[in-house]
């Protein structure tokens, strides 16, 4: 088996070239390095993983000591990569997807100042992500799950002149800190019962020394969940993923949905066997994940940011994952993961090429009729779209169907009706988005008379984004079978989970009823925005309360604001001014005016007269001298 | 006829008692300076008397010892006192008060 480091080495020293000499280097080198390293992990991948087909399914399962890290008594983590076929599907999206938007945002980035520094972090990102799925122990996830965060927040602030995105960046660091919390606490928690944080260990310990549907076993897998709540924005933690926005589109497309926001889904699919051993946490699991994907559709219905609409497809999406999580159906989610992945990223960087194309138009009402001027973002975003929707054959039809069919098939009838009303929204608003850009008149200032489509660079990724985004869903076909599902199955059966195979017809029928929602939801679209385009206005004036509810996004930035960020602030300026200014600074200041007093009245014995001073002397040494000669 | 010790001792107390009173009274540097050699001086006395009435070098050998310091310290202070001239234009020692309070 090769070496599993070279895979993420690359990133790392494409990190360190460019961190160090990046603005020596000039921009093609930046580039070279940055893309090449990138190229190379990717060819690394593509080698382990082949490698790792060629083994019999049953000892796909390569474990590799890096390095030893810390080692304390009874407590061990390593530097160990892991490599199953759970990996193995992340690392080849993080460094497939992670390349092709590399590539993209060499044209998307062109004659920025920060060239290199962009690069750097790029890099940075995608040498911790690889780092973040290899990781055979909790305690390296922990580390490149907080590294990860650590590079949204700077590419998220990358234009940090801009207030708008530096706070952006400050909001998505500090949300995920609640989560990150949490998520230490259930590694802590892990260690506390199980002595170890290695996967293999834990796991195997845990059915034995953890009591099912116990507490303890609850606590640690919700604390964990709080973690992946955060970092795959799920609510209550969502909050920070819209805002995120700010940040260059290509990073959007890179961190904010294919690959960092899909850490916490792969986190519960690896702690499976820990998850299935608490149905209350595997229950709340599908449940926020489910609410979170009809929440965030709902909203992306009515804004009119392209980007936005886009962000909140990417939470309602990821809530399908940890609905599929939730209801065991854990291959199914990772399968959602990677077409995702190779959709959203297309959708992102497709609404990049538009932005690219507009000299930085965001805003839905003022596109339109983009198709003749930018044919190939056009099709391809339709592409994306469809994928998105949940329209047969695209990618996203295979893998959304099977969460659904995993849900009701398994008997959680709640979510399932969740996730079918989800799909209906996806239609609806994908295809409004890509109307409002793509098609109709323009309703520019200028008529689209100055958009142009992109250069090469990044219409050539988009195309093979594209190209996945149909076939991507094949590997999972027949539903249930595929190859994908011979290939990652393994895993989770291992973990105790309770697969479900029904027949072929149940599952049929019930793709044929997510299609025909997603559909619905597609043609309601094009019915309110191609043939009655007056229709929105209308409905808008019909229900004013919830179409402001909509477009204020449930005022949930309003009420976090109140209940956390403003007790919170007040908390800190009495803590400066009532507690840090008059006694911290107090009690040290009194201390030097105490000093000062003190010294004043005694520096008057320097007179700065010699005579004084040899009186001293004398009137010293006859004192020594008469103690020593008359009084011993 | 002898002179006994303490007619060497007298005059010794005597000498250094008026470098003392010379350092503490005077204000030219140069005169302190002067009553610190006289001082060191008596010491030399007293030394060189005790070891004639003692039999023994160790005084002599100290003496040495002094005159060396001596001579070091006279070659250091003079240079101080110059230099001071040089920037205040005068030695008086009332006057050299830039460290007081």
């Amino acid at each position: 088996m090769t070496d599993l480091w070279l895979i993420p080495l690359w990133p790392l020293l494409g990190f360190l070239l460019n961190g160090f000499f990046g603005r020596r280097l000039g921009t093609s080198a930046v580039v070279k390095i940055a893309c090449g390293s990138v190229a190379l992990s990717l060819l690394a991948s593509i080698k382990v993983v082949w490698e790792l087909l060629g083994r019999p399914p049953g000892a796909r399962r390569v474990e590799q000591l890096v390095a030893p890290w810390i080692g304390v008594g009874d407590f061990r983590a390593d530097w160990g990569l892991l490599l199953d076929p759970l990996s193995a599907v992340m690392i080849l999206v993080v460094s497939g997807v992670g390349f092709l938007i590399h590539v993209y945002a060499v044209g998307y980035m062109h004659g920025d100042r920060d060239f290199p520094r962009f690069f750097t972090y790029l890099n940075l990102f995608t040498f911790s992500m690889l780092m973040l799925v290899l990781a055979n122990n909790y305690l390296l996830l922990y580390v490149f799950w907080e590294a990860v965060g650590l590079c949204s927040y700077l590419l998220i602030g990358f234009w940090f002149e801009r207030p708008a995105a530096a706070e952006a960046g400050k909001k998505a660091f500090i949300v995920n800190r609640v989560g990150d919390f949490g998520f230490g606490l259930g590694v802590m928690l892990l260690w506390t019962a199980l002595g170890t944080v290695q996967y293999a260990d834990a796991f195997a310990a845990a059915p034995a020394r953890l009591a099912a549907g116990g507490g303890l076993v609850t606590a640690i897998t919700l604390l964990l969940f709080l973690g992946a709540t955060g970092k795959s924005a799920q609510i209550p933690l969502y909050v920070w993923l819209p805002d995120a926005m700010e940040g260059p589109t290509p990073v959007s497309a890179l961190i904010h949905a294919a690959t960092m926001v899909t850490a916490g889904v792969y986190m519960v699919a690896r702690s499976a066997p820990l998850f299935n051993l608490a149905p209350v946490s595997m229950a709340t699991v599908a449940w926020v994940g489910g609410l979170t994907a009809v929440f965030a559709a709902s909203i992306a219905l009515v804004q009119t940011d392209i980007k936005r609409v886009v962000a909140y497809s990417t939470i309602s999406q990821l809530g399908y994952m940890f609905l599929g999580c939730g209801v065991g159906a854990y291959a199914a989610a990772i399968f959602h993961l990677m077409t995702h992945a190779f959709f959203k990223a297309l959708l992102f960087l497709g609404a990049g090429s538009v932005i690219h194309g507009l000299s930085g138009e965001q805003d839905l009402r003022k596109m339109g009729g983009l198709r003749r001027h930018m044919p190939v973002t056009a099709w391809t975003f339709l592409v994306a779209a469809l994928a998105n929707a949940g329209i047969v054959p695209l990618a996203g039809f295979w893998s959304k169907d099977e969460i659904l069919y995993g849900a009701f098939a398994g008997g959680h009838f709640g979510v399932w009706v969740l996730g079918i009303g989800g799909a209906f929204l996806t239609g609806f608003y994908m295809l409004r988005c890509y109307w409002l850009a793509f098609e109709g008149p323009s309703r520019a200032a200028d008529h689209g008379q100055h958009a142009h489509e992109s250069p090469l660079m990044m219409t050539v990724p988009l195309a093979i984004l594209a190209f996945f985004a149909i076939v991507a869903g094949f590997v999972g076909v027949p539903p249930e079978h595929g190859v994908y599902h011979r290939f990652v199955e393994p895993v989770f059966a291992a973990a105790g989970g309770t697969a479900v195979h029904e027949a072929l017809l149940g599952e049929t029928s019930m793709a044929i009823l997510s299609l025909i929602v997603a559909a619905a939801g597609v043609l309601t679209a094009i019915r309110f925005y191609a043939w009655r385009p007056e229709l929105p206005d209308r409905w808008a004036a019909k229900y004013p309360a919830a179409y402001r509810w909509l477009l204020h996004k449930y005022y949930v930035d309003e009420l976090y604001d109140a209940l956390f960020v403003e007790p919170i602030r007040r908390l800190a300026v009495w803590c400066w001014r009532g507690f840090d200014e008059p006694i911290v600074d107090g009690s040290v200041n009194g201390v030097g005016a105490l000093v000062r007093a003190g010294s004043s009245m005694l520096r008057y014995l320097q007179t700065g007269y010699v005579m004084s001073y040899v009186l001293s002397f004398v009137v010293g040494v006859v004192a020594i001298v008469g103690y020593l000669a008359f009084w011993r | 006829m002898t002179v006994p010790l303490s007619a060497y001792l007298l005059l010794s107390a005597y000498l250094f008692v008026l470098g003392v009173i010379g350092v503490a009274t005077r204000r030219n540097a140069l005169i302190i300076f002067m009553s610190i050699e006289l001082m060191l001086n008596a010491v030399n006395l007293t030394f060189v008397a005790f070891s004639r009435f003692l039999q023994s070098m160790d005084g002599q050998i100290f003496v040495f010892f002094v005159m060396a310091v001596a001579t070091a310290e006279a070659a250091v202070g003079l240079a101080i006192i110059l230099a001071i001239y040089r920037n205040r234009e005068t030695v008086d020692v009332a006057e050299l008060n830039l460290l007081k309070w």
